[in-house]
């Protein structure tokens, strides 16, 4: 009886530890420190009611500048486990200055898909980006909706309303679920709120932050519906020609339904974009799955895969780091911004305040993160 | 329909933990008992909604 009792003693100081590990993990508060034009802080179950309370009732940060203009969303956590987004998201959140118009910023799309790690992946919960006043700490997150939040998976998945057979897993995928259902489930539901806002706010452009494996042909590039082909086309040419690197332009595919740049271009008047930049973590031919490979993009595996002919961008030893993942996100973001207000005065967005590729990729991510000390708590908001 | 279907994992869920907890208390080698306590560990974080 003592060995049984020992036995389970030693089984229950595993499920606490593990227990532990994945209520921090899941309940971790990320600090936002709201930018000098953050006009008010809504939530997603604003434009939706059913949404409202859910792990998914997100903070939808407004900066408004003076001037009245245009209206852009930036979606940041449609994919949480692909960081640079979120983190490109912070940074408008945190830093513009905006002069005319309006910026819609979410930094966490699918929040319940950032409170779980690839099941199987043996991805870490969390990662750090350094900053000059000890770093803030991240959610991993994943591509899928958290299973506890949303489950279980049908047998197929049918798109609404196209009805299109999409692959069973991505009924939790916020990226294959546009323009949403608002009686279905929690990731149809979060997307038709995100359709309301654009819809509501008449929203002008919609864009959405990725990053791609670099297996993964639609990469390094700029995914526009119909709506903004030309706005897009010009934004890559002056990025390839001004901003020190180089991005290319794909037409949304109107065959491919559930995805933000084709449904939101469809469903409401917005021009809708998403880009891509490249994560070697995301690659199946990965080595060790860490947060090192998350914020260097340095893989040796990954690299002998590009010597022979595999991936769809160019890798080296200096990897994909996320100052330059995140750095290629701004400056397109910027460059798109400026074009469009150069074309529709009347329906400009003007900002400053917002770090480039060539100030990220100089002084890092956490040079643009705020430090959460530094201000006043009750004015501090989590994610 | 989805929730009836929840509802169904958690109870096949809390069925499973308890008969490992039985065969544990059951089971009178060491290697076996330790087995049955690991196996466990997943079932009661689920139940607990952990993980």
């Amino acid at each position: 009886m003592t060995r049984k009792a020992v036995i389970a003693a030693f089984g229950a100081a595993l499920a606490i530890f593990a227990g532990l590990s994945f209520y921090r993990s899941r309940h971790l508060r990320e600090p936002v420190v709201p930018g000098p034009s953050v006009s008010r802080v809504a939530h997603l179950g604003d434009y939706f009611g059913p949404i409202k309370g859910t792990v998914n009732d997100v903070n939808v940060y407004v900066l408004e500048g003076k001037e009245p203009g245009g209206t852009i969303l930036l979606l940041g956590g449609t994919h949480p486990e692909e960081p640079a987004g979120r983190l490109a998201a912070w940074i408008f959140a945190e830093n513009a200055k905006i002069a005319k118009g309006r910026i819609f910023v979410i930094l966490t799309a699918n929040r319940s898909a950032s409170t779980v790690t690839r099941l199987g992946g043996a991805y870490p919960p969390d990662f750090t980006i350094p900053t000059a006043w000890g770093g803030q700490k991240f959610r991993m997150g994943d591509r899928w909706s958290n299973p506890l939040d949303q489950w279980p998976d049908p047998e197929v998945y049918l798109h609404y309303p196209t009805r299109q057979e999409l692959a069973y897993v991505d009924i939790r995928n916020l990226n294959r679920a546009f323009p949403g259902r608002p009686n279905g489930t929690l990731t149809e539901k979060t997307c038709y709120a995100i359709t309301e806002l654009v819809r509501r706010e008449k929203v002008d452009i919609a864009i959405d932050f990725h990053e791609a494996e670099l297996q993964y042909p639609v990469i390094s590039t700029i995914v526009a519906h119909q709506k903004g082909a030309d706005l897009a086309a010009a934004a890559s040419m002056f990025i390839s020609s001004v901003e020190g690197f180089a991005i290319g332009v794909e037409n949304s595919p109107k065959a491919l339904r559930g995805l933000s740049h084709r449904e939101i271009g469809d469903a409401t008047d917005a021009i809708s974009l998403l880009l891509e930049a490249p994560e070697p973590f995301l690659d199946a031919t990965r080595g060790r799955t860490d947060r090192k490979l998350l914020l260097t993009g340095k893989d040796d595996f990954v690299v002998r895969a590009g010597k022979r002919g595999l991936l769809f961008e160019k890798i080296d030893e200096k990897g994909w780091p996320i100052d330059i993942r995140v750095g290629r996100h701004t400056s397109t973001v910027l460059q798109i911004l400026e074009i469009w207000s150069g074309d529709n005065p009347a329906k400009a967005v003007v900002l400053s305040g917002v770090p480039r590729y060539t100030d990220i990729v100089r002084d890092g991510v956490g040079a643009y993160l705020k430090d959460p000390k530094t201000i006043d708590p009750a004015k501090l908001f989590y994610e | 329909m989805n929730t009836i279907v929840t509802i169904l994992y958690y109870l096949l869920t809390a069925y499973v933990a308890v008969l490992l907890v039985a065969n544990f208390l059951k089971n009178k080698k060491w290697q076996d008992e330790v087995l049955y306590i690991i196996v466990l560990i997943p079932f009661v974080l689920r139940l607990l909604r952990l993980k």
